[in-house]
Parts: C-alpha cells; structure tokens; sequence
C-alpha cells in the first residue's frame, strides 16, 4: 500500500482508478483521460495534488538561505504572495528538483516540492539550512488542490465568502494569498487559468464534493500530464533529473545568473556550461506519421548525432502526439524517431503545443503518408 | 462487469475470434481488453499478405498511457485490415467487437479455432483474473 492523501476514499468511491505515483496511491483517471483533459481545457476540472509537500521557510535568514540554495532569485520577488518557478541544483550542477517559492513577507516564504522528491529535498533543505538562522516546516496538516480552466478560478470563488471571493479574484498570476484559513494561489500546471489552494486536511473531501456539484470534473494523473506536456511545463525525473543541469533542460530562464555575487549552490558549474555553451538542448517535438512518442525512444538529427524523447504521449487538443526531447545542440527542423524498428519523422517546434487552449500547430495538417495508411 | 458474447472464440490474451461464411476469421480485443487499456489513440495492424503464427505478436494497440501486443490468436495470412483503426483508434472501445473489428485471417489449418476458449472459459477466465 502507497502512502494516500485525505482524499484517497472519495477517489475509490468517485470510481478512479487507482495507481502507484513516486510511492503514492494516485488517481489515473475517473472516466476517461481524454475527456478529463478536454474538461479543464474547455471548462473546469479538480486534480489532487495533497501528495505534493508544501515546506515553510521562517526566521530573519529566510531569503539568505534561500538566494544560496536555489537557482532563481527570490530577491525578483517584492510584493507578499509573489511566487517564482525554480530548480534546485546539486554542486554538480544536476538537478534535485524544480518547485515554486512564495514570499509572503521579509521573514517567511513557502515552498512546494514534487511528490517523488520530497523526502530527499526535505532532507537536503534541513541540512543546508542548519548554517543559516531559518526554521524549516514541512505543512503535512494541509491538502492541495488544484482547479484549473476557463472557468475555475470562478467556480473556486463561488465556495467562499463574497469578501474572501473578492480577494481571491483579485489575485495576480503566480501570486498567492492566505485567505482566512486557505491559501489561494493563481498558479497552475496545465496552461489554464486557475488557482492551487492549500486547505486544512479535514475539509478536502468536501470542498472537492462542492466542486463536483457546482459542475468542476474529477481529473486524475493521466489527464494532468496530456496537459502539462501540451502547456510546455517540464516533468521531474522525465525531462530532467540529478544527472541533467539546467541549460540541457529548457530550463535556463528559470536560472538567475544575476548578479554574479549570487553564490547559488551548482553556481560554479553552471557559469563554465554557460560560457561554453550546452553539448546538449531540450526540444519539443511534433511526431508527423502516425504513432506514439514515449520517454526513451531515439532520436536521430541527421548529419549531428542522436538524442532521446524524454517525454511522450498523445495530445487530446491537438490530435496527434507531442514530446519533448534532449538532443544534440546542433539538431535542426527536422528529426527522426526509432519507434518499435521504424524511422518516423518529427519536426522541432518551440513549446508551448497549446496556448489560451488553442493550438500552436495547424491540427487540420494531415499526417504524413497519409496515403500509405497505417 | 463486461460483454462476452457467446457466439465468439477467445484467447488469454483478450482477443477475440469470430468465423466467417468465406472460411476466413474476423480478430480483434475483447471488451475486457478495451476497458483496461482506457481510451485507445493508436493503433497498428498488419498489412494484408502478412504472415502469421498463432500466439505472434502481430499488432499493437496504444492507450495514452501505454503500448500493448495483440497476439494473433491462429496461423494463418492476413488478408484484410480494418481501414477505419487508423484515423479513428476509439472505434475499438466504443464498439470492439463490431466496428472495432482489427484484421481478417485466412487460417493455416482447419480446426485452428478447436484449441480457443469458448465464451464460458473465458468468462471463468475473468473472473479469476477478479475482472
């Protein structure tokens, strides 16, 4: 048995199906993936998220601690509830895990961190925070959800009091708010508008119910990661891990280089990669024939060498399949990938595939060979 | 609880068998089959003239999460494919064992269909596997 989040009952009886995620009893799916996708895509859906772990950072060294540990800068972040996106990096440079950082005022900020890494992060953050005046609280009394689409953040207000709804409405992308006893951020992992809010444990079951009755549609792992993929958002342990740095990663804008007196840990490693320029680039791809993209197929740049998909899988907003892969720096328009023997073509574009819910890419454009078949 | 119809051969393996007038066999998967695997985005059959063992890995269907084998139940030689599979893969869940039909097979052997399971198996079969 996984270890399961407040919500795990109401998932068995809402008839999920249940799987194992970085050592958790996860909801794949309530009815079907596809159709949980187009939910948040075209309306609302509700994803449990309480397996995440949200750590609170408190006392006058707060923002020192975290200026060292974190690749971004939570110096950026100037106004309460201002949230930014980063990596945590190794010495190597390798990537432990990538989160988001609140600041909620000059001695307090909150951090939330993957699932599958939480155990090692708190572990790494405790250690390094020791040579710093900070207290590290991991907030295990808490559930998070996650309501996302067009209409979520109303469906979200709705639920509250008309001055908290107020104040909820009012928030601004990537910033969060401790409203009474929840905390609401516009912050999502779908490309959709929506907030995240973290609750008192006890009351998950029945705001998720609420939200069910006001119409917001249960939606499991599967549909969050057709979307996040779709969203151009990176994937931990997927799209990088601890052997993998940040610029091979598509992730150099999450890196402050600024100013250069910053000594963030995997500092050091990181300025030579950028001087030198990264062997190796993370891509999107657009598989043209018809088939499935999946993490660890090969890719071939013809003339420049090969790389590999590090994520895959079929696109509901775009009917066909998406990925992102790390392939040489030099790659260009066009690759191949080895799928079950066969070359199949693929062409690098620059996520996001889906943006506003539209698509990036004409989804009328028909396969190729289309003639041939399958 | 899932559909079995009673007059269609079966395999372990979830395929499914149906004879023909013209001595040939209509295979595809089971509804069993299409239920575990979700919603199917892609599918792969063999061309007409393929050549097939019985227990061959000859097809693939693919769910978003995952890829699976289908299995030719019978020897034999492929000669027809379904031509709707492969802009609509969801035909096979919404009816698999209709128009979610996947390959015809002209079978090496006559009493090549005697060593399947009838639909009573089968349905034993699923309730062991807890279906």
């Amino acid at each position: 048995m996984g270890r399961r989040t407040p919500l795990f009952d109401l998932h068995r009886q809402l008839g999920a199906r249940i799987v194992d995620f970085g050592g958790w009893d996860m909801p794949v799916q309530y009815t079907s993936q596809i159709e949980e996708h187009h939910a948040v895509r075209r309306a609302a859906g509700v994803f449990d998220v309480s397996h995440m772990c949200v750590i609170d950072l408190e006392g006058s060294q707060a923002r020192a601690f975290l200026q060292r540990l974190l690749a971004n800068d939570v110096a950026k972040l100037k106004t309460p509830g201002k949230a930014l996106y980063s990596c945590m990096l190794k010495e190597s440079g390798g990537v432990i895990d990538d989160l988001i950082v609140y600041y909620l005022d000059d001695s307090h900020y909150r951090m939330v961190v993957n699932a599958g890494a939480r155990d090692k992060d708190l572990a790494w953050i405790r250690h390094h925070a020791a040579d710093f005046d900070v207290e590290v609280t991991e907030r295990d009394e808490l559930a998070m959800l996650a309501v996302q689409g067009p209409q979520a953040r109303e469906k979200v207000s709705d639920l509250m009091s008309v001055p908290n709804a107020k104040q909820a409405l009012a928030l601004d992308v990537f910033v969060g708010r401790q409203i009474d006893h929840w905390f609401v951020a516009r912050t999502g992992y779908t490309g959709e508008e929506g907030f995240e809010i973290m609750i008192p444990a006890a009351e998950a079951v029945h705001v998720w119910q609420k939200l069910n009755n006001e119409g917001v549609v249960s939606c499991g792992l599967g549909a969050r990661d057709t979307l996040r993929l779709e969203a151009g958002m990176n994937l931990y342990g997927n799209d990088m891990d601890e052997s993998t740095h940040p610029l091979e990663s598509g992730l150099a804008w999450t890196v402050a280089f600024e100013p250069v007196t910053r000594k963030f840990i995997g500092r050091e490693v990181l300025d030579v990669l950028e001087a030198k320029g990264s062997p190796r680039k993370l891509v999107g791809l657009l598989l043209e024939d018809r088939g499935i993209l999946r993490s660890h197929q090969k890719v071939i740049a013809p003339g420049i060498g090969a790389g590999e998909v590090t994520s895959g899988t079929y696109s509901p907003t775009l009917e066909r399949s998406i990925a992102f892969a790390r392939v040489p720096a030099g790659t260009g328009e066009q690759v191949q990938v080895e799928i079950r023997g066969k070359l199949l073509n693929a062409r690098v574009v620059k996520p996001p595939f889906v943006r506003n819910g539209q698509s990036q890419w004409a989804k009328a454009a028909p396969f190729a060979h289309e003639s041939k078949g399958l | 609880m899932s559909n079995v119809p009673s007059d269609l051969k079966y395999t372990k393996s979830h395929e499914w068998v149906r004879s023909r007038a013209d001595g040939t066999v209509e295979i595809g998967i089971t509804d069993h089959a299409q239920h575990a695997l979700g919603d199917l985005v892609f599918v792969d059959v063999p061309e007409a003239g393929r050549v097939v063992s019985a227990g061959e890995a000859c097809a693939v269907v693919e769910s978003v999460k995952a890829a699976s084998d289908v299995y030719s139940p019978i020897a034999g030689e492929v000669t027809d494919r379904n031509p709707d599979l492969a802009a609509k893969p969801e035909v096979i869940n919404e009816d698999p064992y209709g128009k979610g039909w996947m390959m015809r097979v002209r079978p090496a052997n006559a009493g090549a269909l005697a060593s399947l399971l009838s639909s009573a198996d089968y349905e034993a079969l699923l309730k062991e596997e807890g279906a």
